[in-house]
């Protein structure tokens, strides 16, 4: 149950319909991250799924041959901000899933520096996800997620997991980083499930 | 580490009075309050008559199993919120606050022996003052040190309640980066790696690393540390603002 603040009357701004419940327009693009920044050399980045049926690798080249993809896409982070029309190239989760069998439904993603975050294939496939090496028209900088980051701009940013290096497919959903750490399981911004 | 299921509450201003040039110090009462670890942080909501709501995240200064919770907040000169509680809110007003958030950059007392050190650039020392005190307050044994690097005297956060914490299981080194107090040994400056090498715990003495502040600060800071031989996995970031 909401109530008024005496005094406070905020910016007289429209409201983007774009902006989902509780987030506010930003230009810049704030940093943050659980721990220190990675040095991760281009030339040994690779991306691995692992599934009940082995393990699938693409070096960075065959990951790009199967196609990139340049999408413009809204991102919405668990602290309140959101940033539009924000242009990403990467190649679509689609693309490697195509060479992958699995019948789990959900998978862990896995970065450099051992951070994790849990996403059902669900959220995944369908044109919703993207191993994203540029933004913004430039490649991705280190504090950004560079070499390359998941994104998956429909939930949450802490989901678009930063120097992401894999993910291994399970049968049922457990929590990942900071789903351990007291942040929802899923994270649609627009049902405002930010919080475990 | 006990968890509490972040909820909202409704807070009412007891005490708001300047804490640096630009950021204000504000004790609210929190009846349904659960208690916070130290470095936790909450939603704070506004909301105007036409419904309109603005919502941003603090760190509370404050921890423990009590009702009262303190922010020290910083001024964004073109925000939206931060210039309403630092000019506008005062003594028996009514905010909606959300928490309490966050259960990794948080500091409870524990018997692990390994000396903590904290990083704070500007504002980024609010979570850590948190940690600080809530280490003086236990009987944790670990040795406490914090760096804490700030524009000048009339920036400094927590000054009185940091020269207190002073003592055997606590450390305070300042640099100063705009001007330091009469008196002071050295010259004003940004932190270096030679600056901060010289005001850390040692790579060898294995510590858990608390860094917090603007991003640039926080990459670099991190960045020297990994480079001096910290283990990235005992170093834990809060960073704010854009790269």
């Amino acid at each position: 149950m909401s109530f008024i603040t005496r005094g406070f009357s905020g910016r007289r701004r429209e409201r983007d319909p774009r902006l989902p419940p509780g987030q506010t327009l930003v230009s810049d693009w704030p940093v943050l991250s659980a721990g220190p920044t990675p040095a991760i050399a281009d030339d040994a980045w690779e991306f691995a799924i692992g599934t009940e049926n082995g393990v699938h690798r693409w070096n960075r080249a065959q990951l790009e041959a199967l196609g990139t993809e340049d999408v413009t896409v809204d991102i919405h982070c668990v602290t309140h901000w959101t940033k539009l029309d924000m242009p990403w190239r990467g190649v679509s989760l689609d693309r490697l899933f195509a060479e992958v069998e699995t019948t789990h439904r959900f998978a862990m993603v896995h970065s450099f520096g051992g951070y994790t975050t849990n996403l059902a294939l669900d959220d995944l496939l369908g044109g919703k996800s993207w191993i994203a090496f540029e933004a913004d028209g430039a490649p991705l900088t280190p504090e950004h997620g560079g070499p390359a980051r998941l994104l998956v701009p429909h939930l949450y940013f802490w989901k678009s997991a930063k120097w992401v290096q894999g993910l291994i497919t399970m049968p049922n959903d457990k929590p990942g980083f900071w789903e351990q750490n007291g942040y929802h399981l899923h994270g649609d911004p627009w049902r405002e499930e930010r919080y475990g | 580490m006990t968890h509490r299921a972040p909820a909202w509450h409704v807070a009412t201003v007891v005490d708001a009075r300047a804490e640096t040039t630009t950021a204000r110090r504000i004790q609210l009462e929190v009846p349904t309050w659960p208690g916070n670890d130290a470095g936790a942080h909450l939603d704070v909501r506004l909301t105007a008559p036409d419904g309109y709501q603005a919502t941003r995240s603090y760190s509370v200064a404050s921890s423990g199993a009590q009702t009262r919770v303190v922010l020290a907040v910083d001024e964004v000169p073109d925000g939206e919120v931060s210039p309403f509680l630092v000019h506008d809110l005062r003594p028996g007003d009514q905010i909606e606050v959300h928490g309490p958030l966050g259960a990794f950059f948080v500091w409870t007392p524990s018997t692990d022996a390994a000396p903590v050190q904290l990083i704070a650039g500007g504002s980024g020392v609010v979570p850590l003052f948190a940690m600080a005190a809530a280490h003086a307050e236990s009987d944790d044994a670990a040795p406490f040190r914090l760096l804490y690097s700030v524009r000048s005297p009339d920036d400094t956060f927590f000054a009185e309640e940091l020269m207190a914490l002073g003592g055997d299981r606590f450390t305070l080194d300042t640099v100063y980066t705009r001007r330091a107090p009469w008196g002071w040994p050295d010259e004003p400056g940004r932190l270096t790696l030679d600056r901060l090498r010289g005001a850390v715990f040692s790579a060898e003495e294995r510590p858990r690393v608390y860094v917090c502040g603007p991003t640039p600060f926080v990459e670099a800071v991190a960045g020297w540390l990994i480079d001096a031989g910290h283990e990235p996995a005992r170093i834990r970031t809060e960073r704010f603002g854009g790269s």
